[in-house]
């Protein structure tokens, strides 16, 4: 049993923290290999697997990174991977071409409700909150009966962009009879998803291990009443029972890394997911209230922070989503 | 990163369960299942069959008759050992005093007293609490004057689990009473049959008297009885402390409650429907099983780290406190499952009680008897509230 990184991941992952002290540089880390450290050899990477997934996200969240290493990559890569589309893998991976994944529907929250139709090789529908769309040079489209490739630009294509939370950008997609190439079956979404679902569970994780280090650092500085505030037992607790949280959020974290590729793999997903979420709420809210007056301003760096973690939750289902799918995983 | 266990320890389990499922009586094992309270004698009778396997002390050097297992394998035991409702292994001569007095005790002692242990000639319990000192260990008032070779010993422990059935009890004792708290204390063994002892039951609000005071009034106790040097004692009863901790989390219990908390609540019904599928109370107990899942892992994290030779810190206290949280949601969701059965409550505390026919499923009766009993998860071993200020004050500094 062994919960560690090799040697590789470690080195990847210092060498991508201190890329990321200079700035968020997209191309600097496709340079650095982030994305084909996000790529199982076979699709011509270095390395794909859970924990290399973990080392890269939980790196970027700490820094605060806003890139499109889960879109492009892990998502879009994968499944143009999966789909026996090398060329356009590699150049996703290498940051040469950039992918968007447009599953979601606009009023179906994240039960995957599909409405986009294809009639003779055209496409018809729309598609809600689709990060990264703007900056594409390709769609992954998914329609009734399967995931089709758009390219950028494509005539009937329209975007209706707009900015988020976490400090990334999505849109809102209409596809009328545009022009598409099948990929394949849906099920080609199956082993990316989960990788993106890690990405963005490890990416949370970096947020909270910063956002809790932060108000360490402030209840230690900050006085009132002639004494630092984390000198009070009230103040102490709460900070106990946040970082016991994330303790779990670390472990459940692990959990879905050592699992991404085993049996059970949806079971861990749903409760990895479930659990993130949920404490990624409880420590952007508890954060904000053990900073006081200073962690409601935009000016501090808890701000971008606590609205990262905000939107870990609602994205790829919430916490209750995947309750439920957790549910039925086990019932099954 | 591989989170399987090695060929090794997966051969072990294997073992493990072969072993249980041999030699574990159904007549125990079905006692344990239903949360009802076991004999002296049906614990007796279960350190007898592991002890005869060499497997009663898995903690304890070969050297010293243990079995001398890594963590890991604890670990798998205790998970395999709850999951097959084997009783548990009484803490306090195995856990607790082996591993000080191999530790600090001499050789005339460990040759005396590890052995009574094993074998169960020796039935020993904990005297640490007392009526003024909880939380607040170090301020133990049970005073211990040296007079020729014994210690004269006056006070009053409490607390004291299973004492009933002891005849031995490990005592933290004031020796210099004008030295600081931590200083003047010391370890001292003490024969619980000689002149002067008094054990009085304490019933619980589960009915049960599982814990005693025990009143000490000018007793006699060798100085041999001396553990380590005198005033010394607070070094003593902390490394006991770690050692108490090394199941700290409870993972194998949790598991096996959660495993008899879905099995009552498929065989419950509510609006037609079993009860397991009610979505209220699935979403509680899904959310229970994801929090337990987590736990475990940093349970196994925590266990590769000690493996590999760093000690645990503050994060011990998180595992007591996270592992203490699911145990009392499951004991508290299997209670509620078996609904208005749980209202029977079979104790001889109470005047007019009938525990032969208890209605509702069997489990009923136990599992209100089970929710009041692990209450204490949360107060004994250093209250949940200690756990806070250890985690926050070596996070903080302060």
């Amino acid at each position: 049993m062994n919960f560690g990184f090799t040697e590789e991941q470690t080195m990847l992952g210092d060498s991508l923290a201190r890329t990321l002290e200079r700035g968020t540089d997209a191309s600097a880390l496709f340079e650095l290999g982030a994305g084909a450290a996000l790529m199982t050899e076979e699709a011509g990477g270095f390395g794909g697997t859970g924990a290399d997934i973990l080392m890269v996200f939980r790196t970027l969240g700490r820094a605060g990174a806003v890139t499109p290493l889960l879109d492009s990559v892990v998502l879009g890569a994968g499944i143009l991977s999966a789909a026996g589309e090398s060329d356009l893998a590699e150049a996703a991976a290498s940051g040469e071409a950039r992918v968007a994944v447009a599953l979601d529907e606009p009023g179906q929250r994240y039960e995957g409700t599909v409405a986009t139709t294809a009639a003779a090789g055209k496409l018809t529908g729309e598609k809600s909150v689709i990060h990264g769309a703007e900056d594409a040079t390709h769609l992954i489209v998914r329609a009734t009966d399967g995931l089709y490739l758009v390219e950028a630009g494509a005539e009937g294509l329209s975007l209706r962009g707009y900015a988020l939370m976490d400090g990334g950008r999505a849109a809102e997609v209409t596809l009328k009879d545009v022009p598409a190439r099948r990929l394949g079956d849906a099920d080609l979404l199956d082993r990316p998803l989960a990788a993106a679902i890690l990405a963005l569970c490890a990416d949370a994780l970096g947020v909270m291990e910063k956002a809790v280090d932060l108000t360490t650092d402030y209840l230690k500085t900050r006085k009132q009443f002639g004494r630092p505030i984390g000198s009070f037992q009230a103040i102490q607790h709460r900070m106990a029972d946040l970082l016991t949280e994330v303790e779990q959020a670390r472990s459940a974290v692990w959990n879905l890394a050592g699992h991404l590729d085993s049996a059970d793999r949806d079971r861990h997903v749903a409760a990895t997911k479930s659990l993130v979420g949920r404490i990624a709420r409880l420590v952007a809210e508890e954060t904000i209230q053990l900073h006081g007056g200073i962690g409601m301003t935009e000016e501090y760096e808890l701000a971008p922070m606590a609205r990262r973690l905000l939107a870990a939750d609602a994205r790829f289902g919430d916490s209750d989503h995947h309750l439920e799918r957790f549910i039925a995983a086990s019932a099954a | 990163m591989d989170m399987s266990f090695s060929p090794e320890d997966q051969a072990f389990r294997a073992e493990v369960r072969q072993f249980l499922k041999d030699r574990l009586p159904q007549r125990l094992s079905e006692k344990v299942r239903l949360f009802q309270e076991l004999t002296k004698a049906e614990i007796e009778e279960w350190h007898a069959v592991l002890n005869e396997k060499g497997w009663l002390a898995g903690n304890w050097p070969r050297d010293f008759g243990g079995a001398g297992w890594t963590a890991i394998q604890r670990h798998i035991f205790e998970e395999e050992s709850a999951l097959a409702h084997a009783p548990r292994i009484l803490p306090f001569g195995i856990a607790m005093l082996g591993p000080v007095l191999q530790k600090f005790g001499s050789k005339e002692q460990q040759d005396r007293f590890l052995p009574r242990i094993l074998d169960g000639q020796d039935w020993w319990c904990q005297g640490y609490s007392e009526p003024g000192s909880g939380s607040d260990l170090a301020s133990v008032k049970t005073t211990a004057v040296r007079d020729g070779d014994h210690y004269v010993v006056n006070g009053q422990k409490t607390w004291t689990t299973l004492g009933q059935h002891a005849n031995w009890i490990f005592c933290l004792v004031r020796t210099d009473p004008t030295a600081k708290a931590q200083e003047g204390i010391s370890f001292l063994l003490v024969d619980l049959t000689a002149p002067g002892i008094t054990v009085r039951p304490i019933v619980l609000l589960d009915g049960n008297p599982e814990v005693n005071e025990v009143f000490f009034d000018d007793v006699r106790v060798p100085a041999e009885n001396l553990v380590g040097e005198e005033n010394k004692g607070w070094t003593y009863a902390k490394y006991l402390l770690t050692h108490e901790r090394t199941n700290i989390a409870g993972v194998g219990f949790a598991t096996a409650g959660l495993a008899a908390l879905k099995r009552i609540a498929r065989g419950q019904m509510s609006g037609g429907k079993p009860l397991s599928q009610n979505p209220l109370f699935a979403a509680q107990v899904a959310r229970v099983e994801i929090d337990l899942m987590a736990m475990a892992t940093t349970n196994l994290r925590l266990l590769a780290q000690a493996a590999a030779g760093q000690a645990p810190g503050a994060e011990s206290s998180m595992l007591k406190l996270k592992g203490t949280q699911i145990r009392q949601a499951i004991n508290d969701l299997t209670r509620r499952a078996v609904g208005p059965w749980a209202l029977a409550f079979p104790s001889e505390a109470l005047e007019g009680a009938n525990d032969d026919l208890p209605p509702g499923p069997p489990e009923a009766a136990g599992a209100t008897r089970a929710y009041l009993n692990n209450r204490k998860l949360s107060i004994y071993g250093g209250s949940n509230e200690i756990q806070r200020g250890i985690i926050a004050k070596s996070l903080l500094g302060l």
